[in-house]
């Protein structure tokens, strides 16, 4: 039951983390219908400024001056790069990010090399908040928490409670009405474009000493952040806080709880061959459900996709 | 009601193909028969059968990207999975040959379709994002699952077999490389021809027409997503196609065949050489190929050159390579290419200096951030030098800023020369 | 950069300049990937080989007649179709001896390659040097003629690290977990089977496989292998996931030791730094930090001074680069690959830097019986440390002929 908890505490961590990269996505996705498959290079950019500002002026600077960079690269390249590529239609928008993608790997290794930076927690957060049952919870991972929650109720509050968040909600719908208006259309694209990225940027500073900041860390995270938010519904703030914890839960418990298939097998009455490796089958039975544990978002993903296109909570196809 | 002979949908059909429409395919044959006579070497032959390979698979992918209008970030998996299949079919014929080596492509682009249209049946239900997710998902879960699923997928090490093993074809073992390289050449022939013809019947303008507009093919009485399941069978048959010719040339079949990266490169590969042309993905195999094997002999950094490359064509040539070179169709016409030759002949060298210099200056930075202690010499376009003393970083920058600005200036030209060449207007008016 | 070269190297490819074997130098090709994620371990190795080749071989007047070694670099992305590729290009400039170490499965796909390409083309036949991928099959069911393994090969350094947890008598619980591949399967396996041999009465607590370079967060397997109340754990694990999982499970309160096969150097041991000291244990062969030897001490003086960020991570490249010199001179040429097979194989061996017990090439297999010694991480002084990071690896316990004994299914054609 302890180790329950534990899970549970840890799938939130690994859910509230994708969920940083998740809203900035999500909302990007439902403004300017573009999905931003660099998304997740933002994430890993803030982790490398972070750690580099971190060397001269320690964690805390890097916390707050890290994503404000990657917003603003963000921004200019949503001004400079996205809008021009914008005319040509969704396709090469997709592409273009694509690339971009390849890109800031590709320049990430050119000046931080291709080993793992030592991007630690601060000195202040590195101890153990708590433990149960002997499992320990560090500090930082509490931390990690309050920020997440925090950022997603500042989020939820400007979108709904703020003059610039009612011009946003409405530019997601109308963006021709909103432009007649008088509202700068494009400035709002590349304000939220900005901010999305920023968000991925404060998620790397945060998860880079945890998960290891190295140039492969886009990569592993790029797709599953795709899952959430597709999961979830496409534009959808609360799809994407709901099918990011759900997706940190799923892969935390598939990791932590050895079911084998070879149980399930016998208890649906099939005989367990004697001579395991001679069997056409061998591998069905040697399952294991931490050894499939990664995949399930994936599944998950394409059963919903097939089912309910829209997502789970998502208002509209795309 | 329209008959079928004034139906547009049908109306291409009566000539498939035009007497001038044969002519780049035999020019293409004959550039096929000798090639290998000028590039003779062992790593030569390897590298166009790679190319020829990719072709296929390009060709294949474009008929959903640029055809169909289709994004799929999963494609590699029918072509890993025809792949497969042929090395399995290999592999059984090296124990009891009764087929020879040329008619396994066959195998690999029917393993290759059943897959397709197993797949197909849930993911081309819908098109747009809908469809690029799946085609994502079920990318990741086909090339996770080749690591879980040994007995037929050889785990990570994946699984090889002997090509020479088969059934002589004509006392012919394809031992040398020479001779996969001509099987390779005549299966892409045939499927390349294979494809153009398909794009060329009624079902492959169908494809064209779901891909504009849906609803509009709908009402017309055919249902979008048939017409795109056909499609995604019809590109999954030739990406087998490419599968086995892999599997013939490298002998060995592992998760990178299906993975993510390779899914991406297809789709890089693909936009590269142009979506909207048919010998797009063709001109983009074969650039591409030459940088990753060539270029990553020259320089570590190959891969930055190659995702500029990718963005800045995005950015400025979104109809890839082909779209730049088709532009100049219109001049070519109008007899009035010519106008353009000042303009380009002015440009050139100032392009060629910025893209020189630019690279220099990336490889000098590299090469101090980089190389050993001690190891300041370098060597780039024939000079020797010290990397760290900042001279010759000065000075391509120099260079760099001084073409760029050259170019800039002499834009205003380039425009003025190709309004003027793109107009019917006579010269002087 | 050597550009020049490497243009010289791309007009071959494009067969413009057939490039035919110098007789002044013995090139050898180093494929292994210079790109991607893998990279940082495959420059490195390539720095150490080029290193090697400049002070073993060619500072004291190279092999034969005065022909140098040269090392020539190859990137094949660690993928197993551009190694193909690469081996191609190596063929064509002559080169005919290829060095490959990182990933089985590229390994897998280069030996493969090199058998049929050696029967069909016997004028320019090439010999395969693996000197790190460790996949048992490679010296037994998959082995040829044409390669040999200068690393001593999982079930190997398993019966070595078996034998010293033998000896621990506190040991009660260990946790087996690697990834789900052909060399993380080769681990799990042998460790069961060894230590159901050698101590009986040790319970096996958990024996998982994790997919490959996809996890993300090891703390759910870290809190496992905790709650399982192991005493000692084994991991066949490298790079990203060796550091990824020993920190998870250290940061979550585990003080037994964690036995590695790969947990040191290119960036693993700076990440460690302190929390590893006393739990991080590494298997491998070469020598102790500082070396015994002064020569030595000088080799890898001498490298740190050329490459600062670099380790002498892999003493056993210096031993393909002096027994190859060995094998040639022995030979009386080095273009006759076979000729140099014949005097590699059973080549009697003590290398001149790191360990005062002679090796053997096994002529069965083709492996190289040597001493493995278990490590631990420990602070060491520059240069000898790992990473630039003040800590490194200190010899604990030492296996003479590790797993000599083992039997090996190799059923050698000989040309």
């Amino acid at each position: 039951m302890s180790l329950f908890i534990v899970n549970i505490l840890d799938g939130l961590v690994t859910g509230l983390l994708l969920f940083m990269l998740c809203s900035g996505l999500t909302l990007i996705f439902s403004m300017m219908g573009v999905l931003n498959f660099a998304h997740a290079s933002f994430y890993m950019l803030g982790a490398y400024f972070a750690y580099q500002i971190s060397l001269f002026a320690g964690f805390w600077v890097g916390l707050i001056v890290a994503p404000i960079i990657v917003g603003v690269m963000g921004a200019l390249i949503e001004r400079y790069g996205l809008r021009r590529v914008h005319q040509y239609g969704h396709v090469p928008e997709l592409i273009f990010t694509f690339g971009l993608a390849l890109l800031i790997e590709e320049f990430v290794q050119f000046f931080w090399g291709r080993q793992q930076v030592p991007y630690n927690p601060p000195a202040a957060l590195d101890f153990t908040a708590f433990a149960i049952a002997g499992n320990t919870f560090p500090a930082y991972k509490v931390f990690m928490i309050f920020m997440a929650i925090g950022l997603f109720l500042v989020l939820l509050y400007i979108l709904t409670r703020t003059r610039i968040g009612m011009t946003i909600q409405a530019a997601l719908s109308y963006p021709e009405t909103v432009q007649n208006l008088g509202h700068n259309v494009p400035m709002v694209f590349m304000g939220v474009f900005g901010v999305g990225t920023a968000m991925a940027g404060l998620a790397g500073v945060i998860a880079g000493p945890v998960m290891g900041t190295f140039p492969g860390m886009a990569f592993t995270l790029g797709a599953i952040v795709f899952v959430c938010i597709v999961v979830g519904g496409l534009g959808s703030l609360w799809g994407a806080l709901v099918a990011s914890l759900l997706i940190g839960w799923i892969q935390t418990f598939a990791a932590s709880y050895n079911l084998r298939m070879e149980d399930l097998l016998v208890w649906l009455g099939f005989e367990k061959p004697m001579l395991m490796w001679e069997s056409a089958w061998q591998d069905l039975w040697t399952l294991t459900l931490p050894q499939v544990g990664p995949i399930l978002p994936y599944l998950l993903m394409v059963i919903v996709l097939v089912v309910r296109p829209q997502g789970l909570f998502g208002k509209r196809e795309t | 009601m329209s008959t079928p002979s004034t139906n547009p949908l049908t109306a291409g059909t009566s000539r498939l193909i035009p007497l001038n429409h044969a002519l780049p395919w035999i020019i293409a044959a004959v550039a096929l028969v000798l090639l290998p006579v000028i590039f003779d070497s062992r790593s030569a032959l390897t590298i166009m059968n790679q190319m020829a390979i990719t072709i296929v698979f390009a060709l294949a992918y474009n008929m959903l990207l640029g055809q169909g209008g289709m994004l799929s970030f999963g494609h590699a998996v029918y072509m890993g999975l025809g792949g497969f299949f042929s090395m399995h079919v290999m592999n059984w014929m090296s124990v009891d040959p009764w087929l020879p080596l040329p008619v396994l492509p066959i195998f690999g682009g029917l393993f290759g379709l059943l897959f397709a249209f197993l797949i197909g049946w849930f993911s081309t239900r819908r098109a747009g994002t809908t469809f690029a997710m799946i085609s994502l998902g079920v990318g990741q879960l086909v090339a996770s699952l080749s690591i879980i699923i040994v007995i037929f997928f050889g785990g990570e090490e994946g699984i090889s077999g002997n090509r020479t093993e088969m059934l002589p074809f004509f006392g012919l073992d394809f031992g040398q490389q020479i001779e996969v390289y001509y099987l390779t050449a005549v299966w892409l022939l045939i499927a390349a021809l294979g494809m153009f013809l398909y794009s060329r019947t009624p079902m492959g303008r169908l494809a064209n027409a779901v891909r504009d507009n849906e609803e509009r093919a709908e009402f017309l009485g055919y249902s979008q997503r048939n017409v795109r399941w056909i499609s995604f069978c019809a590109s999954g048959f030739f990406a087998g196609i490419a599968g086995a010719l892999f599997a013939i040339n490298f002998e060995i079949l592992t998760e990178e065949n299906l993975n993510l990266a390779t899914s991406g490169t297809i789709l890089l590969v693909t936009f590269l050489g142009g979506v909207g042309f048919f010998i797009g993905p063709i001109i983009g195999a074969i650039v591409f190929t030459l940088l990753q094997t060539v270029l990553s002999l020259h320089t570590d950094i190959w891969a930055l050159y190659v995702g500029i490359l990718f963005v800045a064509t995005v950015m400025f040539f979104p109809f890839g390579l082909t779209g730049l070179l088709a532009l100049h169709v219109l001049p070519w016409k109008l007899g009035k290419i010519g106008y353009l030759a000042k303009p380009y002949a002015k440009m050139i060298v100032p392009a060629l200096a910025l893209v020189l210099s630019a690279a220099a200056v990336l490889e000098i930075l590299f090469h101090v951030r980089h190389a050993g202690r001690g190891e300041n010499e370098m060597t780039i376009y024939w000079t020797t030098f010290d990397s760290h003393s900042p001279l010759p970083l000065i000075l391509g920058i120099v260079v760099a800023v001084v073409s760029a600005y050259a170019l800039a200036k002499l834009a205003p030209g380039l425009k003025a020369a190709w309004d003027e060449a793109t107009t019917m207007r006579e010269a002087g008016q | 950069m050597k550009s020049l070269k490497k243009f010289a190297l791309g007009m071959a490819v494009a067969g413009l300049a057939a490039t035919a074997a110098s007789a002044e130098t013995v090139k050898i090709a180093y494929i292994d990937p210079l790109s991607g994620p893998f990279a940082a371990t495959g420059t490195n190795g390539l720095h150490q080989y080029e290193f090697a080749a400049d002070k073993l071989v060619n500072e004291k007047g190279g092999v034969l007649d005065g022909q140098m070694f040269e090392i020539v670099p190859f990137d094949n992305k660690i993928s197993p179709k551009e190694s193909l590729i690469q081996l191609q290009v190596a063929i064509d400039q002559g080169i005919r001896y290829v060095v490959q170490g990182n990933s089985s499965g590229v390994a897998n796909a280069l030996t493969d390659a090199i058998a049929k390409h050696n029967n069909r083309n016997p004028d320019d036949r090439v010999l395969f040097l693996n000197y790190s991928a460790v996949d048992p099959a490679l010296t037994n069911e998959k082995c040829n003629f044409w390669h040999f393994r200068f690393d001593a090969h999982a079930d190997m350094k398993m019966d070595a690290l078996t034998d010293v947890m033998a000896e621990n008598e506190d040991l009660e619980k260990v946790y087996v977990i690697g990834q789900d591949y052909s060399f993380g399967k080769a681990v799990a396996s042998a460790a069961v089977r060894m230590l159901a041999a050698k101590r009986p009465d040790v319970e096996i607590v958990g024996n998982e496989l994790h997919p490959i370079g996809k996890v993300q967060d090891f703390t759910p397997y870290a809190r496992k292998i905790v709650s399982s109340g192991a005493d000692a754990m084994i991991t066949g694990n490298w790079g990203s996931d060796m550091l990824g999982l020993g920190k998870a499970v250290i940061e979550n309160g585990f003080s037994g030791p964690i036995y590695t096969y790969y947990g040191a150097a290119d960036g693993i041991t700076a990440a460690f730094g302190e929390t590893g000291v006393g739990s991080l244990k590494l298997v491998a062969e070469g020598g102790n930090n500082p070396p015994s030897k002064e020569a030595a001490q000088d080799y890898i003086r001498a490298f740190k001074e050329k490459y600062p960020d670099g380790n002498i991570s892999q003493a056993r490249i210096t031993n393909v680069i002096e027994m190859l010199a060995m094998a040639v001179n022995e030979a009386g040429t080095a273009t006759d690959v076979v000729a140099v097979a014949n005097a590699l194989e059973g080549m009697e061996f003590t290398d001149s830097l790191w360990s005062d017990n002679p090796m053997v090439m096994r002529a069965d297999d083709h492996q190289l019986i040597q001493e493995v010694h278990i490590y631990g991480h420990v602070p060491v002084e520059a240069p000898f440390d790992f990473d630039n990071s003040g800590y490194g690896l200190k010899y604990e316990n030492s296996i003479v002929n590790a797993g000599a004994d083992l039997p090996t299914t190799c059923e050698m054609e000989r040309p």
